[in-house]
Order: C-alpha cells, then structure tokens, then sequence
C-alpha cells in the first residue's frame, strides 16, 4: 500500500509563482505543502536578472494601458487580451506588495523603485522608451524568490524539500485529486491528496541545448499534464534570449542594452538600427534574436568562425556597470573570459523561455476542451508561471514580464482557491488505480538491467531539438525534427540506469525527468511543424508572413497520437477597447 | 582530467571510501561542473546537487581540493590535479557530494529571516533612499550554499548553538534594513555566549564565499550595535 497523505491544496514547485501562491495559501490557514526538487531558493527564478515589469511610473509617465499594448503587440497578437488586461492592472499592486515584503529593490533619490528600460516597454503605444523594468541591481529573480521564500517561513508553509512529483491523480470524472510524488532522499513514494493541485513547475529549457536555463527545468508539469490526458497550449513558442554567451549559455540581461549597452556585427555596426529604427536594440527579443542570426548567416558574425555577435557595454563606464550590473561583470569574466568594463561580451540567441504551457483561465484553472466548451475547466488542477499558458505572451514575451506572470498569477490562483473555502470540502475517494502509471514507470527502469543511456538519450534529443527547431525554421526541418523526436521517444522507453540504491538517486531523477523532456519535445516539435505561418518566436522561412486568417488562433497538442486542435484567441478585453491585429514594427 | 571523490551509499557501504577516475573532457568544458557531469556519464552512481549552472542557485557546494566552492563557478585551469571533490565538511553526509543541510536551515530560519512591520504598508512602495538601500549590498546576495558555514570551525564544533556566518550575514541583512521594525528583539535574541559570541574572526567564511561577501565584517558591526546600545 502507497502511503496517503492528505492536504487542502498542494503546489508542485517552490519558484516565484509557486511561493506566491502557497504564500497567499498559507496566510490564509489552508493546509497547503510546496514540494521541490530543490531547496525553494534554488529554483530558476533565481537567474532572473533584469527586473519585473510593471508601470510605476517612478522614472517618467506611464500607465498600465500603454504595458497592455506593448504585451500585446509583443505577442504578435496571440496573446490573450482579457489576461494581458489583468496582469498589466495588477502589476503595480503586486510590486508594491513585493516592496512590503521586504524585496531590496534599487531606488531612486525620492526613495521610489528604480525602473530601468527594456526591450519593447514604451510609452503612449510605440511613441518612445519607457523604464517600467523594476530592478534590484541584475539580480532581480535572486532578491524576488529569496524575499517570497523568507516570507512563506513567516507565515509557516510547509516545504517538502527535494521532493518530486511523479504524475497526476485523476478520477473517472476527470478530477484531480493530487498526485504521486518520490522523496529524493528515500526513493520513498507517496500519494499527496488535495482538494486543489497546483502546478508551479516552471518551463523545459532544458530541451535544447543550447539553453538559458537551469538543470531543473525538464518540464515536470508538462509531461505529467500531458500523460494525465490534458492538453498543451501553444508550445512551438520558444523564445530564443538574444544575449546568451556564446559557447556557454549563460543568460546575459537584457537590462545592459536597457542600460545603453548595444549589439555589433564584425564590422563594428550597430546593426540592429536597420531592423528597428525606433527602438533599435531594445525592440523585442524575437526581432533581435532573427537580426543577430541573420547578420551571422549573412557573414557579418564575430570570432575565427564567424558565429557570434558583440555585446559591448564598456562605454557605460565603470560606475553603472559596477552599480547596476555587477553579476553580469561576474559572469563575462567567468564563462566569456573578458572584463566588459573594457571589452565587448560574445553573445548567440540561446533559448530561454516556453511561451506555451498547460492551458489556463487567469483564475489559474486548468482547462480544456470538453463537449465542444473550450473553456471547460479542469476541477481540482491549477497551474501558474512558466509551465501555464493562461496566455498572457502569446507568440514572444516580453521582457520582465514572466516575473510580472508568476507574481500576478501565482496571487489570483491562490486568491481563487482561498474563495473556494477548501476547509469545509471533503477529499473525494482516491481511484483504486491512483499510482499506478507512476509505479509502472519506476518499475521498468528497476527491471531494466540492460538499455539506452539517459544522458545519451538526452543529448541527442537536445541536439535534434536545437537543429531542427531554432531561430528559423521550415516545413523540411520540421518533418524530420518529428521523425526524430519519435525515434527518441521509443529510445526513451529502452533506458537503463546501474544506480539501484535507494539513497539519493539521481540517475534515477534524471531517467524520470527524461519522461517529461520526451513529451515537452514532441509538443513542441508537431505543434511547429503544423503551424504554417511566421508569428512571433515561429519564424518560418517558408512561410515568412503572419496569417491571421488561418493562424490567429492557439494550438492545443494531445499526447494521445500528437493530435493537434485549435481555439481562438480572446481579443476581447473586460474593461478596455480591443487591440486589433495590426502591422508589428519596432 | 583525474577525479579523487568521496564516495559513500549507506546501503552499501559501511564506511566511506575514495574513488578513483580518470575522464576525457570536451575542450568546451569549462567549470568543474562539466567535468563531474561527464564522470556521472560514466559512473551514474555518483551523486551531487547542481541546477543553475551559473553561481547564483548555491545547488553543487562542496569541498575541493580542500577548499569548499561551488563546482559550477570553478575553472578547470584553477584545480589542482587529481581534484580532490569531498562533501562539505561538518554536515552529515547522506551519499556522496550530497550533505544533509538542516542543520543549516535550522540556524539561518532561527534568525527570523523576513522582513518585520507591523505597521500599514502605504498605498505604494514604503520609501528608502539609495543611501539606506545601499547598506543591503553585500548582504542580500546570499545564495545559502552553505560554503562559509561549513568552513567555520565554530560552526563544526556547535552547529546546534552558533547561528553560523550565513545566518549572521542574513541576521544583519534585516537588522541594517530601515525598514525593518525588530531590531531591538533581533540584537536581544543574539546575545548569546552561543549564537553570535562564538565567531572568532578566523574568517574562513570570507575566504570561501563564492559570492565574495563578507560574514565576519557583519557580525562584527552586530557587535558594535549591541556594544553601542549597551552604552
């Protein structure tokens, strides 16, 4: 018998969204557990570096309409405007919020939150540049989960740390009633009962390889999401960060082009003054990041092989550099070899943020299609951050607004199970066969005495996804891509570990983790192949132009024979006029 | 690149050994990271923490060649051959590069580490001038990996009584805070023969921050407040 342990709400995953939420839980008496795979203050949120958006006002005028326009239009209009409405209303309140907790925010001579310029943050819808990023130096994520973590241990959340959740419990109705989760330390494996789950898992980076991201990010959520039957929203979104070092993956902020820093081809030309006039290296990260492969492709790369660009900063002068990018010093001096007080930094589009994700409502309810109601909610199952698509970034996010996401969402979803009094709610039943998917994935890897190698298996399927799913893509690329994926998927399915103790097992982790890198994959790779236009972060070069006849709408893949189907998207605000579609310049 | 690691499974083993290796790199591997994770290719019993890969999450601390670190920040060209990797010493060890660190936590959570006001928030953001802000830095970077901690022989000998030079460094994080209302309960709480007293200003803890802040120079200004406030 697998032992039960029952709680009001249960959320999977300790970062920004997932502490916002059990924070909001905690304080209001529910009995809620966080679990991890990390200790909370490990988790990536941590590597965030430029700020959280939100349109203070602090530096010069600024409303939250002209934040809704930008997120809009840096969507390429697949964003969903009723969620875009809501986070950009409430992100000055949760920064504020922030600020009361004790976020050791930079600040300006009148005492107010320093806000710094970012990539497609402008005034009076395109007009200008505007600072709406609020930073605490080029650490922004550190002093955000540090700050939520300090405030959860006041108000008593209980962690359990080093845990990881296996799959989903989902009764005959389609309910879900928690999940199966393994203790790191003692392979012990337990059912976590709750009358609400929420899933703060963040997003599977770690898919490509040449990534931002941490080690982490396997796409947990989403691979039990997808096994559990739930569809995936949107996932051929991948944004590519412009500025990761080259060769390394490190994440390079894009607070030092907000900051004045810019990007040079071998020429020494400030290139991207041709593919955005107006806001030229501060446009948005889809524009930028195709610019710098384009000035590669075309020759104009840097270094012996020609394969990066430079980010030079060196004429921000010691002072701001040490001020307010410090760790980005740190960093080039460790992974680039170069003082960039003196020298410019080598950089490559290296990917960083899955725009996609486990379908939402702006509650944080999970939802999917049922009898024809696209909006059918799925009872029990939450999901914020990075591994939800609720959908606020569409096509291309722009920067500061994930931090802006997990705040505002993580505190709507636990405000809305807080509504539900889960207190006076009964648990329903567990279903006899609750563990069981679970229970059979770790009995095949302990009877597989012989098999693929994980890091082998994950390697390759990194190498395909970077090869046949990056900047630019095409109809041939994709195909294969599919083809090979497949491949993997069943390569995935033959794997072998030597490590049989029960202690700490991390090749076990890692052989599990796989699982959900496989699903996360294949999402992303049928997903982009089907849609036949260029939006956004999906740049096709055989399908150059966004087609809003056929393609302003979002995908939904289905693990059960990679079905795809669509839904429209929500141009329809509650309070406001509409964005209409329109021509996207910077 | 030859490997000298500590080595220990409680299943199996009845006390812990040193295991030998001797792996081929990629000449893009960098960090020491990249090196235990292409000895984990070979070997996937080994087992150790890391996540960010970049210095900031405090996953892959340990001992190495005698000095704790974080392997993801540390450079190939500046170990010493055979690297010797042990866990971090003074912390129980539950296999391998991986320690139980609740003792740890315990400490850093008995500092009350948040922020404490209990007056009204205004409307917007409570005000602090850079100056004030200011007095953070070198403080709030923190990122718990337990490197200072676990370098204090302070700490070795009471892990259970001296808060340690991370959760002094977090103490002081709030107490040099204006925001914060409990300064006065904060300094009431430290003074202690234990809990703040025990530092010795060996400081090991600031030869080994791989974050580069200094813990003794906090706890020292806690004992300047305090000596300021007995007066």
């Amino acid at each position: 018998m697998i032992p039960v342990r029952k709680f009001d709400a249960i959320v999977v995953g300790a970062g920004g969204a997932g502490m916002r939420a059990s924070l909001q839980l905690a304080e209001a008496g529910l009995a809620v557990a966080v679990l991890s795979k990390v200790f909370p203050t490990r988790s990536h949120t941590v590597a965030a570096q430029g700020g959280i958006g939100a349109s203070l006002g602090n530096m010069s005028e600024d409303n939250w309409l002209w934040h809704m326009y930008d997120t809009i239009k840096g969507s390429d209009w697949l964003g969903d405007q009723d969620a875009i409405e809501y986070m950009c209303k409430m992100a000055p309140q949760v920064v504020y919020e922030l600020e009361h907790f004790g976020m050791p925010f930079d600040r300006n001579a009148d005492g107010t939150i320093y806000q710094r310029p970012f990539g497609g943050h402008s005034a009076n819808f395109g007009e200008k540049a505007v600072q709406r990023a609020c930073a605490a130096a080029d650490r922004t994520g550190h002093a955000l989960v540090h700050t939520l973590y300090q405030r959860n241990v006041r108000a008593n959340t209980q962690f359990f740390v080093e845990w990881m959740a296996l799959d989903i419990v989902r009764d005959s109705d389609g309910d879900v009633l928690g999940v199966v989760a393994m203790e790191m330390e003692t392979s012990e494996v337990v059912i976590l009962q709750a009358k609400a789950t929420m899933f703060a898992t963040g997003g599977a980076g770690r898919i490509f390889a040449a990534s931002t991201n941490a080690f982490i990010n396997t796409g947990d959520g989403l691979g039990m999401a997808a096994r559990a039957g739930i569809p995936l929203e949107d996932m051929e979104f991948w944004q590519f960060h412009p500025t990761g070092v080259a060769g390394a993956g490190v994440l390079i902020t894009e607070g030092v082009r907000g900051e004045g820093g810019i990007l040079l081809n071998c020429n020494g030309e400030r290139f991207m003054e041709r593919y955005a006039p107006n806001l030229k290296d501060l446009a948005s990260r889809d524009v930028v990041s195709r610019s710098m492969d384009q000035e590669i492709k075309e020759g104009r790369g840097c270094g012996p092989h020609k394969d990066y660009v430079l980010l030079k900063l060196d004429h921000l002068g010691p002072e701001v550099i040490m001020k307010r990018l410090p760790s980005i010093r740190e960093i080039a001096l460790k992974f680039a070899n170069v003082d960039c007080i003196k020298e410019p930094i080598p950089v490559v589009p290296t990917i960083h943020y899955q725009m996609g994700g486990i379908p939402t409502n702006v509650h944080g309810q999970v939802v999917a299609p049922k009898d024809g109601d696209y909006k059918a909610v799925v009872n029990g199952l939450y999901a914020v951050g990075e591994c939800a698509c609720v959908s606020v970034h569409g096509a291309n996010r722009l920067g500061t607004n994930s931090l802006t996401d997990l705040i505002v969402f993580g505190r709507a979803a636990g405000m809305y199970i807080v509504e539900q009094n889960l207190q006076r709610v009964s648990h329903k039943p567990l279903p006899s066969d609750a563990a069981d998917l679970s229970l059979a994935r770790l009995s095949r890897l302990a009877g597989a005495t012989s098999g693929e190698s994980v890091p082998e298996v994950a390697g390759d399927l990194r190498k395909v996804m970077q090869a046949h799913c990056g900047v630019f893509r095409n109809q041939e690329l994709l195909a294969e891509g599919v083809r090979k994926v497949k491949e993997l998927e069943q390569r995935a399915m033959r794997t072998a570990i030597k490590d049989r103790s029960r202690t700490f097992n991390t090749a076990r982790v890692e052989a599990l983790e796989l699982d959900n890198l496989i699903e996360t994959a294949k999402a992303t790779v049928v997903s982009a192949e089907a849609r036949r236009e260029s939006r956004g972060a999906q740049a096709r070069s055989d399908y150059p132009n966004r087609d809003d006849v056929n393609w302003l709408k979002h995908t939904l893949w289905y693990r059960d024979g990679n079905r795809l189907d669509y839904k429209p998207v929500n141009l329809k605000p509650v309070s406001v006029e509409a964005f209409p579609p329109k021509t996207r310049t910077y | 690149m030859k490997f000298r690691i500590y080595r220990y499974d409680p299943e199996k083993d009845a006390k812990p050994y040193v295991q030998d290796y001797d792996v081929a790199l990629d000449p893009h591997d960098r960090m020491l990271l990249d090196a235990l994770i292409r000895v984990k290719a070979v070997d996937d019993t080994l087992s150790f923490r890391r996540s960010c890969r970049e210095g900031v999450c405090g996953s892959d601390a340990m001992n190495i060649n005698g000095k704790n670190g974080l392997a993801c920040i540390t450079n190939l060209n500046d170990v010493k051959e055979p690297v010797e990797l042990r866990p971090l010493p003074g912390l129980p060890v539950i296999r391998d590069l991986i320690v139980d660190m609740s003792q740890f936590f315990k400490q850093y959570h008995s500092i009350k580490p948040y922020l404490v006001n209990d007056s009204p928030p205004p409307e917007k953001e409570r005000l602090q001038s850079p100056e004030d802000r200011e007095e953070l830095d070198g403080l709030y970077e923190c990122i718990l990996c337990a490197c200072c901690s676990t370098a204090c022989p302070s700490f070795w000998w009471n892990p259970d009584k001296f808060v340690g030079p991370a959760g002094l460094l977090a103490a002081y994080r709030f107490i040099a805070d204006t925001r914060d209302e409990a300064i006065g309960a904060r300094l009431d709480d430290l003074e202690d023969p234990y809990r703040l007293f025990r530092c010795h200003t060996i400081m090991n803890c600031v030869d080994v921050c791989p974050k580069g802040l200094n813990p003794t120079k906090a706890i020292s200004k806690i004992k300047e407040i305090m000596v300021r406030r007995a007066v």
